[in-house]
């Protein structure tokens, strides 16, 4: 790929991450934060790109290093969302809509 | 050539581009929290895909020459089961930690996790730029001239050398911007701003160095230039945070989420990898944009954030100098007016999530709705510590989403609410911000309590002033009740009482 079409995906996904976010709720700005957080951790890619690679010593450890810190955030930034997301809940029981009569 | 450098198969470009798409529909989903869990898995899979076709394509080992079916020679990877087996050991040791932070950490903490994450992502980002660095032609961004006389020279493309520096210094600053943020965030570190002098000047001539080093960067390759832009990017993250103030930490945990992002774009760009390129501007924008909201939720601009030291003012100076009378309730009080009511608005702030409160008070907000009481929640944008904080400790203690209302749906509602109950909020609450064109919150969109006929403050007491150093006059109105002690402990009393 070449500079150009790297920089229109770039401009592109811009407009595309502008768009989606002001679509996320503001109840979810918490998880938001946290998924965004995990999944900006695909810089897991040069990490491995670095560990893989024969040729430089300190390379390959600086990659390791950077695997390992980069999957703390890749699980803990999935699981604790996860966790984040099950405990929003709709009102469980329909019933009490009767008393509630609005003004 | 930089193009045959970057020469990948196109089912590769595919799969990162399939992993592009799913981490713009995990943010998709968060539009809402029933999509929200579908979003979610679909980011792990996402994160899978890249992961394996990066593991696929460069798997580590060396390939040779070797016969195949029929009388032909294949290329066969002969697989370096050590170095697969450190990466291995990386990801589980890293994995592990992760998941395990993630299982017990509590949800009032959760803005110090983010900062904390958010300080790997720019660590990992600097790591591996400087690993590309090292080994310019492992990541194909280098080519090697080699002259008929003497040792050969490997040439980083110069291209690749702004966006290897872009991305070390956004790394860098990420990073010890988040551990400064981590720290305040956490109480290792005062909440207070640290006002260095000359420190805008400071800043500044150190930002400029470090995008003039960048420029110089693509003129000569040494070592010494590339490790200052990564030094002066780590100074500078430290000295952009310590002058903040911890009511600004929305902003602030916000603007390093965008950092995180735009590392990982810059990254990208040097690989030439579409996955990160995307993530890194679905992550940059979120970032910016709840940069934004929690900005205009302040009424300030962002430059003012950035340039700190708003909270500087010493707490309680005159405000708290001066006795006014105001009425003190008790438990009984309040849980008298309370049941009493038709409609209940709970406004809660940072000072619930510090006590804990939550839980106790989706107790009082159940025995109420079985007495006939309506209650709605009330939430600020800059309530808390982080976007969507109080949203989060709410659906922790089981508090149904459709109670919870964001500060433009609800307001016009206090008007015709008995009770209005404040539990730790102060400055989101002052109607100075409307009125007094003085104050330091004045413009800042506020929630209209003292419109209820009764607003019942829970506060730990009279002396503490709100973040912004304002004295709130809400506290001496003819209609306000403050109760004060601790928020959990008022909670539970008014539980007890309600019983």
């Amino acid at each position: 790929m070449d500079f150009i079409s790297i920089l229109s995906i770039f401009v592109l996904a811009c407009f595309v991450g502008y768009y989606v976010v002001w679509s996320v709720t503001p109840a979810l700005h918490t998880p938001l934060m946290s998924v965004t957080n995990a999944i900006s951790s695909v810089i897991v890619v040069g990490a491995l790109i670095a560990a893989a690679a024969a040729g430089s010593a300190s390379s390959k450890w600086l990659g390791l290093l950077a695997v390992a810190l980069a999957s703390v955030n890749i699980f803990g930034g999935f699981a604790v969302t996860a966790r984040m997301l099950a405990m929003y809940k709709k009102k469980e029981r329909p019933a009490p809509q009767g008393e509630k009569t609005h003004a | 050539m930089p193009e045959a450098a970057h020469a990948q198969p196109a089912w590769v470009l595919i799969a990162y581009l399939i992993s592009g798409v799913c981490f713009i529909l995990a943010l998709r989903g968060l539009s809402s929290p029933e999509s929200s869990r579908r979003g979610n898995r679909l980011g792990m899979i996402g994160m899978l895909i890249a992961v394996v076709t990066t593991l696929v394509t460069h798997a580590p080992g060396q390939w040779t020459g070797a016969w195949g079916p029929g009388p032909r020679i294949m290329n066969v990877l002969i697989p370096d089961w050590n170095t697969i087996g450190l990466i291995f050991g990386a990801i589980l040791v890293g994995g592990g930690i992760g998941l395990i932070t993630a299982r017990k950490i509590q949800m009032t903490a959760m803005p110090q996790l983010v900062a904390a994450f958010h300080s790997l992502v720019g660590m990992a980002a600097v790591l591996v730029g400087v690993a590309a660095f090292l080994n310019p032609e492992a990541f194909g961004i280098a080519v090697r001239i080699t002259p008929i006389y003497g040792p050969s020279v490997i040439n980083i493309f110069p291209v690749s050398r702004i966006e290897m520096g872009l991305g070390v210094a956004i790394g860098a600053i990420t990073f010890s911007g988040s551990v400064i943020a981590f720290l305040k965030l956490n109480g290792n570190m005062s909440g207070k701003p640290i006002l260095l002098p000359l420190r805008h000047v400071i800043n500044l001539s150190t930002l400029v160095a470090i995008l003039g080093l960048i420029a110089y960067f693509t003129q000569d390759q040494a070592p010494w230039v590339f490790f200052t832009i990564a030094g002066l990017s780590f100074a500078i993250g430290f000295l952009l945070i310590i002058p903040i103030g911890g009511a600004d930490m929305p902003v602030v945990i916000s603007m390093l989420n965008s950092y995180s992002g735009w590392a990982a774009a810059a990254m990208g760009f040097t690989l030439h990898n579409s996955a990160m390129i995307i993530t890194g501007a679905l992550v940059g924008s979120s970032g910016a944009i709840l940069s934004y909201i929690m900005c205009r939720a302040m009424n300030r601009s962002f430059i003012s954030v950035i340039a700190g030291g708003f909270g500087a003012v010493s707490s309680g100076s005159d405000a708290a100098a001066i006795d006014r009378p105001y009425k003190r309730g008790s438990a009984e009080d309040a849980a008298f007016l309370m049941s009493q009511a038709d409609q209940v608005i709970i406004v809660p702030g940072y000072g619930m999530a510090v006590s804990q409160a939550q839980h106790a008070l989706r107790e009082m907000a159940d025995i109420l709705k079985k007495e006939g009481v309506r209650v709605k929640y009330a939430i600020h944008p800059v309530a808390g510590r982080m976007p969507g904080h109080m949203n989060v400790l709410l659906a922790e203690a089981n508090v149904p989403y459709d109670e919870v209302f964001e500060l433009e749906d609800i307001n016009s509602e206090f008007a015709q609410t008995d009770v209005a109950f404040v539990i730790g909020a102060n400055d989101v609450t002052n109607p100075a911000a409307k009125t007094d064109k003085s104050s330091p919150i004045y413009g800042m969109p506020v929630l209209d309590v003292e419109k209820a006929r009764t607003v019942l403050f829970v506060k730990r007491s009279m002396g503490g002033v709100g973040y912004a150093g304002v004295d709130n006059e809400l506290f001496y109105r003819d209609n306000t009740m403050m109760l004060l002690a601790d928020a959990k402990k008022m909670v539970e009393e008014i539980v007890k009482s309600l019983g």
